[in-house]
C-alpha cells in the first residue's frame, strides 16, 4: 500500500468499514412507544442513530454493531433487541 | 452551543461495540465543533478511530507517540499563535498515556501555560496492549499485570489523584466528568476550551472488554460508578473544588459485582475486608468533596 505524505487520510473515510456486519443482535425501534426524547442518539458510541425525515428516531443498520446501549438506557421500552437473521 | 446533529467522529471506527471511549470522542467533538485540532496519544482511541487509511475524526487529526501527545499539542499551540489563528487544540488521551507515560510532557506543557485543552478518557488500564495496570486502575482490580489469585486481591495501590496534580499546576480549569452524563460532560469540555490557558478534563469510560461485562451496560456501569461515590464529579477553579455531583449513596458492591475484574472479591468466597477497604475509599470521598444527599428519617 502507498503511503501519503505524513500518512494524510480522507475525513471520515472510516465509513468505507461498514461495522453492521459485526451485529448479533439488533435494536428495532418502536414508533408507538417513542417519545422521540433522543437519548439513544446521544448515547450511541457509533453515532448512527439519527432523525429520520418523519421526525422519527432510527439507527442506521450499515454501521450499528447492536451493543444494546440504546435499548438498555431508553427511558421507555420503545427500542427491543432482536436476534439477527443474515 | 452545542449542535445536537453535529457528528464530527464518524462510523466505522473499529471500536469494541459500547466502547466507552468511542462515545467520549463523539462528545468532545460534539463539544468542540469543528474549529478544532485535535492530537491523540497511542492507545485504543487512536487504534480504533484511525487504522491508516480509514479515519473517523471530520477535524484535522494527528498522532505522533504514545508519550508525547502533550507536547505535539504545545507545538501547534504555539505556532497556531504565531499565525493569529483562532483553532482549538484538544488533546485526548488514554488513562495509560496520561497518568504514566505522558507525565513528563504534560507537566510541561502546563508549566509553559499553553492554551490547551487536555482530555483523559479514563477506562482505567492500559486496554489496547492487552489490559496492564495503570495509575488510574483502581484498588483491587485484576487486570493483567495485577492478576488476583492466591496471593493477591489484585491490584494494590489506589488510583493516582491526576486531577490534583494539574491543579497544582496552576491549571484554571480541572474537571471530571463520566460518559454516563453527557449534557454535564460537554459542558465542561465547552468550558474547558473557553478557559484561556492549560486545562484538564478527565472523563470515565467504561471498557467492556477490559473490564468484563456485556456492552449494553457500558452507560449503567458508569452510572453506578458515580453513585457509589467511587467516581466523583467535580470542577475545580483555579485550584478550588467549586462544584461535585451530589448523589443519594448506594454501597460500593452495587457497582463491583457488575465486572469481572472484582469478581475475585465475590467467589468462590466473599472478601469482607476488602469490600470494606473499597467502601471506606467511597466514604472518603464523599466526606471530601460532599456529594451525600441526606434523606430525612421517616
Ligand atoms: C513508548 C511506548 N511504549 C509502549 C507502547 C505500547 N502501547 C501502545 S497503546 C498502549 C496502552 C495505552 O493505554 P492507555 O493510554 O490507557 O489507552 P487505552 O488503550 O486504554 O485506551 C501501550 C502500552 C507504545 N506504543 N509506545
Ligand atoms: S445497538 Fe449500539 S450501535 Fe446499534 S444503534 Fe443502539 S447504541 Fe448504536
Ligand atoms: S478494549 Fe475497551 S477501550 Fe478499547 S475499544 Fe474495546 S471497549 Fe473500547
Ligand atoms: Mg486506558
Amino acid at each position: 500500500m502507498a503511503l501519503a505524505v505524513g500518512c494524510r487520510a480522507r475525513p471520515g473515510k472510516s465509513r468505507d468499514n461498514k461495522t453492521g456486519s459485526w451485529r448479533v443482535f439488533k435494536p428495532v425501534f418502536d414508533r408507538e412507544k417513542c417519545t422521540q426524547c433522543g437519548l439513544c442518539m446521544t448515547l450511541c458510541p457509533e453515532g448512527c442513530v439519527h432523525e429520520t425525515e418523519e421526525g422519527f428516531v432510527a439507527p442506521d443498520y450499515t454501521y450499528c454493531k447492536g451493543c444494546g446501549i440504546c435499548a438498555e438506557e431508553c427511558p421507555g421500552t420503545a427500542i427491543a433487541m432482536k436476534q439477527e437473521e443474515k | 452551543m452545542i449542535d445536537k446533529n453535529l457528528e464530527l467522529f464518524d462510523c466505522g471506527h473499529r471500536a469494541c461495540g459500547g466502547c466507552g471511549a468511542a462515545l467520549a470522542a463523539r462528545l468532545v467533538t460534539k463539544a468542540a465543533g469543528k474549529d478544532t485540532i485535535v492530537v491523540s496519544a497511542t492507545g485504543c482511541m487512536e487504534v480504533f478511530s484511525t487504522p491508516y487509511p480509514e479515519t473517523a475524526w471530520k477535524v484535522p487529526w494527528i498522532h505522533s507517540l504514545f508519550e508525547n501527545a502533550s507536547a505535539v499539542a504545545s507545538g501547534i499551540e504555539a505556532s497556531l499563535k504565531k499565525q493569529g489563528r483562532t483553532e482549538k487544540v484538544v488533546i485526548m488521551a488514554g488513562d495509560g498515556a496520561t497518568f504514566d507515560i505522558g507525565m513528563i510532557c504534560i507537566s510541561g506543557a502546563f508549566e509553559r501555560g499553553h492554551d490547551l485543552t487536555y482530555i483523559c478518557y479514563d477506562n482505567e488500564a492500559y486496554m489496547n496492549t492487552g489490559i496492564q495496570r495503570s495509575g488510574a486502575t483502581p484498588y483491587d482490580a485484576s487486570t493483567t499485570t495485577s492478576p488476583a489469585g492466591k496471593c493477591s486481591f489484585g491490584n494494590k495501590r489506589p488510583k493516582k489523584d491526576m486531577p490534583q496534580i494539574l491543579a497544582a499546576h496552576g491549571a484554571p480549569y480541572v474537571a471530571t466528568a463520566s460518559i454516563a452524563y453527557p449534557a454535564d460532560f460537554m459542558q465542561k469540555v465547552e468550558k474547558a476550551i473557553n478557559t484561556k490557558g492549560p486545562c484538564y478534563v478527565q472523563v470515565h469510560a467504561p471498557c467492556c472488554t477490559g473490564w468484563g461485562f456485556e456492552g449494553n451496560q457500558t452507560v449503567a456501569i458508569a452510572k453506578l460508578a458515580i453513585e457509589t461515590g467511587l467516581w466523583v464529579n467535580f470542577e475545580m477553579v483555579d485550584g478550588k473544588v467549586v462544584k461535585a455531583k451530589k448523589v443519594v449513596r448506594k454501597p460500593v458492591e452495587e457497582y463491583l459485582k457488575t465486572q469481572k475484574r472484582f469478581r475475585h472479591l465475590f467467589k468462590p468466597k466473599r472478601q469482607d475486608a476488602e469490600i470494606a477497604a473499597i467502601q471506606a475509599m467511597a466514604d472518603k470521598n464523599a466526606e471530601k468533596y460532599a456529594i451525600d444527599i441526606k434523606l430525612k428519617k421517616e
